[in-house]
């Protein structure tokens, strides 16, 4: 009987091997999708007894900081944020919440907020340290062009993204409808009441067709390929047929041959469809490239909240590019067939015209600082690449400069400043309904632009030169402090 | 050395490590560094003593190793219920005493354990009988859907603990008397060996009670440990291996059929396939609002709190388990529900990491190891079999709920044997530690 008994042994010793061997998949070499589950709080928990550093505005305004309070069920002191500003900033901030998870600025910048050393926070640290306390993060966002903004959308649905085009820094981010983080960690129930997508970040994740912004990108195009002046001629007679379907102008307009500052300016859809197929499909999806379509911008946030621009089959093909044969190249040129934009690469579209063809970062993160006061870091502007000639962005500036002055955007025009712009009327569904979403991009002043915005009002009737020209407006007017 | 002075040497290492571990949750909680540790290492000490003198009268020549395997066991999990709530240790402790006791009285008394042989029937009915009870209105009572303890007044009382023990002897002996017939004995049906079936009976109502007790008490781990030491019992006393293969494959088959139609079973199934599906894992919000636990969400708990240990561990005290203690005194842990009982191993985990844990099963597998050198050197076939099926119930418990927290088998309910809290698991094993000793005593007693 001894035989059979060292063979059940060794079966033993293998049910203990394979024990053993699941205990290291778990805890060694497939840990880290489980430490980052959005299911595991226990990092949240932790860093719950560490205050955060404070989330702060270009000028001083507080946007979020930290309170603290008992634990209701073990009685320690724990930390819960607060948002003194609420749902007008929750765009750029998000939240942080043990039970919400985080989202934002709070998700991006968690390791500086939490002070990075929650993990190193043994018995022995803390009676080196004392009580610790996360870094405070500086944003780029200015109060005043947020409010500028939030009041512009007036409660429409709809996004609005101001920046620096010769820094990239964000002064503006403003989603509509938001929701107001503060009631979010207090009432359990206020998540079930929110609808309208308010819970995403509409201008980085929001999925728009662009419209008529997008023949900036077109025109950047022929412009800097050398193949066209303004001044070339081109046909702009409406029901012109491409790709076997008429195209028309807006209103039936027929002005036959047109140069291409008037097609611009008067937003001749035919003519740009000629523009389009004249440069082709790869022409087209180089400058795309250049002016970030087709990647999630390279912004200092979370990446599940960024979403990339482009043309968006749907499913499990995703974004193609413009080369791709189930594109329309000539309707794609004038912001139609498949285009999905987010609000945020619009305004990065008109900050590279406006920064004379440099395309910078996007930055919403100035600087970080600690508990006593040092800087920690400071984030400098940076180039992303240039997308065109100094010379051929010069051209468009002024080019989008008639837009505003006698063109579809005079709505955005300022008093005693010049503006350049674009406007955009995307049709949703049936033409007939008049159901569309409204876009205006633009910056100002013409001459040396010192802010750049993308406005887009969503399912509204009306044209984007009347609806989103007026919002833009108002925020290009309070960053540049008139 | 005699096996004993042996026995009292490695008795030391397990004192150490009892100072050692609750010296570094005072240390976790701030208090002043008193000398409790060192009152908690040396008692724990005492205790050991006694329990080893106890040894050296009743037993010399037994096994120098299975009893400090145990107390390094009992006081590791002593320290880790220290950890998750004063009570718990506190109990704990009290128990040990109870269960030392029982041990003592078990050596003296089973001084010859073979005249449980005479007993066998009535042992195994009583056995029978244990594991039915928690199916009885008032008294019985069921755990996350399982059928598994008996509530008496205040006491809870895990029948499946002390009905595991009653088996193995009935089995052990049932199959002295029958192992000739059934390695012999017997016709060829469809070319396969088959047992006179007034032999072979009896083994198809063993295999139609686990099934059956997979019905009642619709515990898929519990009826797994039962049959696995069946199997193993039968392989050991036949040594023909076609009996525990179509021992598996009948329980294989039984198990299909049979957990398809027990709605409990069918969800601990779905659980432990898909831990973290959004449904099953329900709602992990800690506070305000009380947490909604979905069916996988201790599973999926178990595996984030290894994750969380990584390779080295978080250190004594530093598990996150949200512990709260509720006006009537009862301890509830959060984050990691059933800390003290079910999921010990993934706090154990989580907090003396993938070392620790291995370290855990190393000496849980050296018991197992010293258990079957015990059953090897019994000199009668009885002796043997009782050895190996104590061994083997003993294996398969640490597999099931060790398998269950880490995800290789469905988890269930089971105790880790002297470490997971709860007064039967202490006691009953407590009795089968004694029992082996009592046959290693006689197996390595010099003949004259």
């Amino acid at each position: 009987m001894n035989k059979p008994i060292r063979n059940l042994y060794l079966v033993v010793v293998g049910m203990f091997a394979l024990l053993l061997g699941f205990t290291s998949w778990w805890t060694v070499f497939n840990d880290e999708p489980l430490r980052t589950s959005a299911q595991n709080n226990r990092d949240l928990i932790r860093a719950e007894r560490v205050p955060r550093g404070k989330i702060v505005a270009a000028d001083g305004t507080v946007l979020a900081r930290s309170v603290g309070k008992k634990s209701r069920s073990t009685s320690n002191r724990i930390y819960e944020r607060r948002y003194p500003k609420g749902a007008d900033y929750v765009a750029p901030v998000g939240l942080s919440d043990v039970n919400l998870g985080q989202s934002g600025l709070e998700r991006s910048q968690n390791e500086w907020l939490s002070g990075k050393a929650v993990k190193l926070a043994t018995a022995v640290d803390r009676l080196i340290q004392g009580d610790q306390r996360g870094d405070d993060v500086q944003i780029t966002i200015q109060p005043k062009v947020q409010e500028a903004a939030i009041n512009g959308l007036a409660g429409r649905p709809g996004a609005v993204v101001a920046m620096d085009p010769t820094t990239g820094r964000i002064l503006a981010m403003a989603s509509v409808p938001g929701f107001d983080p503060n009631k979010a960690i207090e009432d359990p129930s206020y998540r079930g009441t929110l609808k309208d997508g308010a819970e995403s970040n509409r201008t980085t994740q929001g999925a728009y067709p662009p419209g008529s912004t997008f023949k900036v990108v077109t025109a950047a195009a022929a412009l800097d390929t050398g193949k066209y002046t303004p001044d070339t001629t081109i046909d702009g007679s409406n029901g012109q047929v491409f790709s076997g379907t008429p195209l028309g102008n807006f209103g039936g307009e027929s002005p036959g041959p047109v140069s291409l500052r008037y097609a611009l300016t008067h937003s001749i859809n035919t003519a740009f469809g000629n523009v389009s197929e004249e440069l082709g499909a790869s022409t087209l999806q180089r400058y795309m490239s250049r002016f970030g379509f087709g990647e999630p911008p390279p912004l200092d946030y979370p990446a599940s909240q960024l979403r990339p621009s482009g043309a968006f089959l749907g499913g499990q093909r995703g974004f193609v590019p413009a080369t791709s044969r189930q594109v329309d190249i000539a309707r794609l040129g004038i912001g139609q067939d498949k285009l999905q934009v987010t609000p945020l690469q619009m305004a990065m579209v008109a900050s590279a015209v406006a920064n004379d063809g440099k395309l910078m970062e996007p930055q919403l993160v100035e600087k970080i600082v600690d508990a006593d006061g040092r800087v920690q870091k400071e984030v400098e502007p940076k180039q992303l690449r240039r997308v065109m000639k100094a010379s051929s962005a010069q051209e468009l500036q002024s080019m989008m400069g008639d837009v505003v002055n006698e063109g579809t955007g005079t709505a955005s025009a300022l008093e005693g400043i010049a503006t350049g712009g674009k406007t955009g009327t995307a049709e949703l569904g049936d033409p007939a309904d008049g159901i569309n979403d409204l876009w205006f991009i633009g910056f100002a002043p013409l001459d040396d632009p010192k802010v750049a915005v993308a406005v887009v009002v969503e399912r509204t009737p009306g044209q984007g030169g009347a609806v989103a020209a007026p919002i833009a407006k108002q925020v290009m007017q309070a960053a540049l402090g008139s | 050395m005699t096996a004993r002075n042996r026995e009292a040497l490695a008795l030391l290492p397990s004192a150490l490590l009892v100072t050692a571990g609750f010296t570094a949750i005072f240390l976790k909680r701030d208090e002043f560094l008193s000398d409790a540790s060192l009152a908690y290492g040396a008692a724990f000490l005492a205790l050991c003593l006694i329990g080893h003198l106890v040894i050296r009268f009743t037993a010399p020549n037994a096994d120098p190793f299975l009893f400090p395997i145990v107390a390094l066991l009992a006081c590791f999990g002593l320290v880790e219920l220290y950890r998750i709530d004063v009570s718990f240790a506190q109990a704990q402790a009290q128990w040990f005493v109870v269960g030392l006791g029982l041990f003592a009285v078990t050596m003296i008394v089973l001084r010859d354990y073979h005249q449980l042989e005479r007993y066998r029937y009535t042992i195994a009915v009583a056995s029978l009988l244990l594991l039915l009870l928690p199916r009885l209105p008032v008294i019985g009572q069921a755990t996350n859907g399982a059928y598994l303890s008996i509530k008496i007044g205040p006491l809870a009382f895990q029948a499946a603990e002390f009905a595991k023990l009653g088996i193995v002897i009935f089995l052990a002996s049932y199959l002295r008397d029958t192992r000739q017939v059934l390695i012999h004995g017997g016709r060829k049906v469809l070319g396969v060996m088959l047992p006179p079936l007034k032999h072979f009976g009896p083994l198809l109502a063993i295999w139609g009670t686990a099934m059956v007790m997979l019905i009642f008490i619709r515990d898929l781990g519990s009826s797994l440990m039962f049959f696995g030491a069946f199997l193993a019992l039968i392989y050991v006393a036949t040594g023909k291996l076609r009996y525990p293969l179509g021992g598996i494959a009948a329980f294989a088959a039984g198990a299909y059929v049979v957990g398809g139609q027990v709605s409990h079973v069918q969800d601990r199934v779905a659980s432990w396939r898909q831990p973290f599906d959004p449904v099953l894992f329900g709602s992990s919000s800690i506070e305000p609002r009380p947490p909604e636990f979905g069916t996988s969400y201790q599973l999926a708990q178990s595996l984030f709190a290894q994750a969380d240990g990584g390779l080295f561990g978080r250190g004594f005290g530093q598990a996150e388990l949200a512990t709260a203690v509720s006006d009537n005194g009862t301890v509830t842990t959060s984050l990691l529900p059933a800390a003290q009982t079910d999921m010990i191993y993934a706090l154990i985990t989580n907090e003396t990491g993938l070392l620790g844990a291995a370290a855990i099963l190393l000496a849980y597998l050296l018991f197992i190891h010293r258990g079957f050198r015990v059953a090897i050197l019994a000199r009668d076939p009885f002796s043997k079999l009782l050895a190996t099926g104590l061994t083997a119930v003993f294996a398969l418990q640490v597999f099931v709920i060790v398998g269950g927290v880490t995800k290789v088998i469905p988890l269930t309910g089971v105790t880790m044997p002297f470490i997971s809290y709860g007064g039967s698991s202490i006691l009953a094993n407590f009795v089968l530690l004694a029992l082996l000793m009592r046959v290693s005593e006689e197996a390595r007693r010099p003949t004259r």
